[in-house]
């Protein structure tokens, strides 16, 4: 692994600045990373030629002292942000082809901020899936192996591929995608700091939409700090966005004290579930340990609801993606299959263009919200929605963050949890709630299993509260010092 | 409330998604599975419980009444599977 | 009230008519209700229409502040209620024109509540007809079918245009209700300036809600007529399918709730033959939109800018210029109308003025094929025109001449006047002259008219009138005669 592989993104800003190395360097350092790794399936495109003639720019910019937020920087982009030009397919085959004359808001915010783009990364077919199995470019190899075997694990999801890309050293940071947990979980699986920020810090212009009303950009890093950078370019009020916030976007880096004194952090007895690994169970009690010993009060919390989030979720989601979905139809853009009128080519473009996963979301979707079942299933779940959200609102009265594991379990082999979509679902028990509720959340790798792999804690903040946030998340990655590796290049297959 | 095999049929087609006759009852168990799964949310009390239609509470942002030029319409049909003359082109309607 | 009258006569006694309209008017704007693609008629297919409009992915809707005040101050306008949250949903429905796969609409909380229309009938008497609600919706692109034989051609021009569905009450009991309904809407429309009413360019349609009922009876089954783009068409349909409905009943059958087609060269309706299930639009509010919230003082705000409507404008017309409601009426149907009596009034006397509104300028209008919304008669032209009528330079018969001029090539009065040469003959010298020379040439008939064939005045105000080649004040004409003959 090369050195400048390594690097976090804030050591390579420093780097950059003091002309340690050039983003030529930096770039191309990833760009052999990524060529010899192309056995994880992380990148879906390569986007080199651009990459190294920003780095050039970026060079230039460097010299003539004129270096913003994230000025040569080498990130991957998740497949579902449109980007201007280059491949932007959801990993849908209903996408084939398509290449949007336009540029997202949270992509065209990171170049503006002096970021390069090296590739798109692998995902979950819009979005939908916790292990990257679901996507029409196949899964995701985990760079990490459970000690003594060599069987291929999934990355989580449905961010797998920008995940898998951080975690194995092919780039400093990426963007995700958080609607249920598709940022954090991933995260937690692959040993690095995934971000979700609170419902409309990030515009969601631009994003391919599963579900709006959950849908919110995030980065993917390998430290809090360099999260902390990433979000400060992404986020950010955008008039295209309806359901982007006019809020001042705080200096996130700064507010990374290491003082936790007064904070106040809540344990959700309720996020104690049935069957979770004792492991986990105590890499849980750890944080708590490593919050006190920091100075921060830890007090039990009640989320009573928590257990009918991820029920609640699988009714919104589904609803609001069966609607959003249906654009794909063969008329504008993407794969058509042909039919003699237009309804028969658009159910056999659907049929053909969606995967399982997705057609079955669809459909469960499509009944929850059809004449008779709307109140029983979509309004009942709105409600309930509204009760989780008020759990938290009255938690955080009394707490600033709330302490809760990342994912009940560890990465586990592809081909695992096919069968049943539901204990599939389960991968994000612990963090659709804060979805549901638009908190905003973090997953810090904090330990590894008893066969050596990794495992996220998770906090969660209050609305816009992203300054606290990770202002706590840096004192538990201090603390937790996780300094573990995937397996160097080339041990993968 | 339980998910026949006509009710597959029935949202496949509001879906527009095709399906093969022996797809059907599987995905009718399939989906069973995940509606009596989320049917637990029947014993949560929500009365009087106003229902939450987004993540925020703000109110919505409004635009100027200000026309800008239309996308070209060339880069607009330019990823479509078919297009004549300025057009989209699709199979042709029946009514 | 006279439409109560209206009765379908059956085999086996009268039949009632109950109707309510859905308008789908197309707002005033600039830009689309959540795009900022243009609007403008008419332009090259796909050549107006933005991402968003098209659904691209990851595209994302931004109402445009300006339809939301021009739905407002149709809500005032109808004397409604506005309500200060409303909601967005998204009806789903897969058409190849509705490129998200959904309209973005207004389902159960709508920005306009109940308001109403006041009908004024032709026997001076009015009646109310109650409006349900108006909401904002996005339209759909235009399908074309006979482009290509063997597929259907998409422009999606019209994509995301910002419409007010404007639902009315069953109030409605007569085909001439509806079409005085329908026009009452859009002259209050056009006067507010929300949608320029142009039923040909689909500008303003209706879908009409017709059923039956014996006298006294409850309401019977609707069928749902769409689609229908103009006030006759509308009238027509109503006549037809309230027959097709009596007829089908009193054979024993029964009228189903369906959607039906007017076809206007066959003067029928007939069913839309839907292979589909029942539409099942799976209405829910549109995630990517929150709850449009109204500043009460703002509202206040457009109230107190609206112009003054034609049922206000009616009543001033009658008090301040002695109209009858009658001509009024006729007067304020037409917003350019109305603006041109009140401009070319002033200072005149206004029935005249009003009167060859009217008479000749209508009938110029009509002759032109131009709709009288769209007259294109200045005011200080048609002032200037009375004016020469008034002062005896042109005859009432050459004001005709003029104003159809006018219309058509926009020329000016006075020119035309000359142009013409129907610059009458008032000079009292050279009338008496032609005056001298009838009486000179027909002796035998002036003997007779001094024998008492009175009658005989006008062969000779003929006569003079032909002498100048048709240039003489005949009321000059009339004076010279009689002094001369009767004197």
């Amino acid at each position: 692994m090369s050195a400048l592989t390594a690097l976090t993104v804030a050591g390579a800003r420093a780097g950059l600045a003091g002309r340690a190395f050039s983003a030529r360097e930096l770039v191309d350092a990833h760009i052999a990373a990524i060529e010899a790794e192309r056995g994880l399936n992380a990148f879906v495109a390569e986007t080199f030629d651009r990459a190294r003639a920003g780095a050039d720019a970026a060079d230039a910019r460097i010299a003539a002292g004129e270096a913003r937020l994230l000025e040569g920087i080498p990130l991957a982009v998740k497949d579902l942000f449109c980007t201007r030009g280059v491949r932007s397919q959801a990993c849908s085959k209903i996408l084939s082809g398509f290449e949007p004359p336009y540029e997202s808001t949270v992509t065209a915010n990171l170049w503006a901020a002096g970021a390069l783009m090296l590739g798109k990364t692998n995902m979950d077919e819009f979005a939908m899936g916790s292990a990257n199995v679901t996507s029409a470019e196949g899964p995701v190899v985990n760079p990490w192996r459970r000690e003594g075997d060599d069987k291929a694990l999934v990355p989580g999801g449905s961010s797998g591929g920008s995940a898998a890309a951080v975690a194995a050293r092919l780039c400093l940071g990426a963007t995700g995608t958080d609607t249920g947990g598709s940022i954090r979980q991933p995260a937690a699986f692959c040993g690095i700091v995934g971000m979700k920020p609170t419902y409309g810090r990030c515009s969601r212009w631009g994003m391919i939409a599963f579900a709006s009303s959950l849908d919110q950009a995030g980065p993917l890093t390998r430290t809090v700090e360099d999260a902390a950078l990433m979000l400060q370019a992404m986020a950010g009020r955008d008039p295209k966005d309806s359901t982007s916030i006019d809020r001042p976007v705080p200096d996130y880096a700064a507010s990374l004290t290491g003082d936790v004194r007064d904070l106040t952090i809540g344990v959700p007895a309720e996020y104690r579930m049935e069957g979770m690994p004792a492991e986990i169970e105590a890499l849980w009690a750890e944080g708590v340990r490593w919050f006190r010993e920091a100075g921060a009060k830890v007090v039990d919390v009640s989320l009573p609801l928590t257990r009918y989030a991820l029920p609640t979720y699988y009714i919104v989601a589904p609803a609001e993606a069966s609607s959003n979905l249906a654009r794909y139809d063969g008329v504008r853009y993407g794969l058509r299959v042909d039919g003699d009128d237009p309804t028969e080519m658009y159910a056999r473009t659907r049929a053909e263009g969606f995967g399982r996963e997705v057609r079955r979301r669809i459909l469960i979707g499509t009944y929850v919200l059809s004449a008779g079942y709307y109140d029983a299933y979509y309004l009942k779940a709105q409600k309930v929605r509204t009760l989780i959200a008020r759990d938290f609102e009255r938690a955080f009265e009394s707490v600033d963050a709330v302490l809760t594991p990342t994912a009940p379990f560890a990465a586990f082999a592809i081909g695992e949890k096919m069968d049943d979509p539901i204990a599939m679902y389960l991968n994000d028990v612990f963090t659709v709630p804060a979805s549901l509720a638009g908190l905003p959340a973090i997953s810090v790798p904090a330990g590894l299993t008893g066969d050596g792999l990794p495992l996220g804690l998770h906090l969660i903040a209050r609305p816009f509260d992203e300054p606290t946030l990770f202002r706590a998340a840096g004192v538990l990655e201090s603390a937790a010092a996780f300094s573990q590796r995937p397996p160097a290049p080339g041990a993968t297959p | 409330m339980s998910i026949d095999r006509d009710t597959v049929v029935r949202i496949a087609r509001l879906s527009r998604i095709a399906m093969e006759e022996d797809a059907l009852e599987p995905m009718a168990e399939e989906l069973n599975g995940i509606l009596a799964w989320v049917e637990q949310l029947g014993e949560v009390d929500t009365e009087g419980v106003e229902p939450m239609t987004g993540a925020i509470a703000a109110t919505l942002p409004q635009r100027d009444d200000a026309a800008q030029a239309g996308t070209p319409t060339d880069d607009l049909l330019a990823n479509a599977p078919e297009a004549d003359d300025g057009f989209f082109v699709v199979p042709r309607v029946v009514e | 009230m006279s439409a109560d009258g209206y009765r379908i006569r059956g085999r086996d006694g009268d039949w009632e008519i109950a109707v309510g309209l859905e308008v789908h008017a197309q707002v005033v704007s600039e830009a689309k209700l959540f795009s900022d693609a243009p609007t403008a008629f008419g332009a090259a297919p796909n050549s107006q229409v933005s991402l968003v409009d098209a659904a691209m992915p990851g595209m994302l809707p931004v109402i445009n502040h300006e339809c939301v005040a021009q739905a407002v101050r149709t809500g005032l306008a109808l004397e409604a209620e506005i309500n200060l949250t409303s909601v967005f949903d998204r009806k789903n429905y897969f058409y190849p024109d509705l490129p998200p796969g959904y309209q973005i609409s207004q389902y159960s909380r709508p920005i306009v509540g109940r308001g109403h229309v006041v009908l004024d009938l032709e026997d001076g008497a009015q009646r109310s007809i109650g409006i349900t609600r108006l909401h904002l919706e996005m339209d759909a692109g235009k399908s074309v079918h006979d482009r290509r034989a063997d597929a259907t051609c998409v422009d999606l021009n019209r994509a995301g245009v910002a419409l007010m569905e404007i639902v009315s009450e069953p109030d409605i009991r007569s085909p001439e209700e509806a079409g005085l309904y329908l026009r009452k809407l859009r002259s209050i429309l056009r006067t507010i300036g929300t949608c320029d009413g142009n039923m040909e360019q689909g500008s303003l349609r209706a879908d009409v809600n017709v059923s039956v009922r014996r006298s006294g009876e409850e309401l019977g089954t609707r069928c749902e007529i769409k689609n229908l783009n103009s006030v006759r068409f509308v009238m027509k349909a109503i006549e037809v399918e309230a027959r097709r409905q009596v007829a089908v009943i009193e054979s024993g059958g029964a009228v189903e709730l369906e959607t039906r087609l007017f076809d206007p060269e066959r003067g029928e309706t007939r069913s839309m033959r839907s292979k589909e299930e029942a539409h099942d639009y799976r209405y829910f509010p549109d995630p990517d939109l929150l709850p449009l919230t109204l500043d009460p003082a703002w509202v206040e705000e457009l109230r107190a800018a609206l112009p003054e409507l034609p049922d206000a404008r009616k009543a001033r017309f009658m008090a301040e210029h002695g109209l009858s409601a009658y001509d009024a009426g006729v007067l304020v149907a037409a917003r350019a109308i109305a603006d041109l009596f009140d401009a070319a009034a002033a200072g005149r006397d206004a029935k005249r003025v009003a009167n060859f509104i009217m008479g000749p300028l209508f009938g110029a209008l009509n002759r032109a094929g131009i709709e009288v919304e769209d007259c294109p008669v200045p005011a200080d032209a048609l002032g200037a025109l009375i004016d020469r009528v008034s002062d005896d330079t042109i005859s009432h018969q050459s004001a005709n001449t003029v104003i159809q001029a006018v219309v058509a090539t926009g020329a000016d009065v006075d020119a035309v006047i000359e142009e013409k040469g129907l610059r009458q003959v008032s000079d009292a010298g050279a009338i008496e002259a032609l005056v001298e020379r009838v009486i000179a040439d027909n002796p035998d008939k002036v003997a007779d008219y001094r024998a008492g064939r009175t009658k005989l005045m006008g062969w000779f105000v003929g006569q003079v009138m032909k002498a100048s080649a048709g240039k003489a004040n005949p009321r000059a004409v009339n004076e010279a005669l009689r002094a001369r003959l009767d004197g």
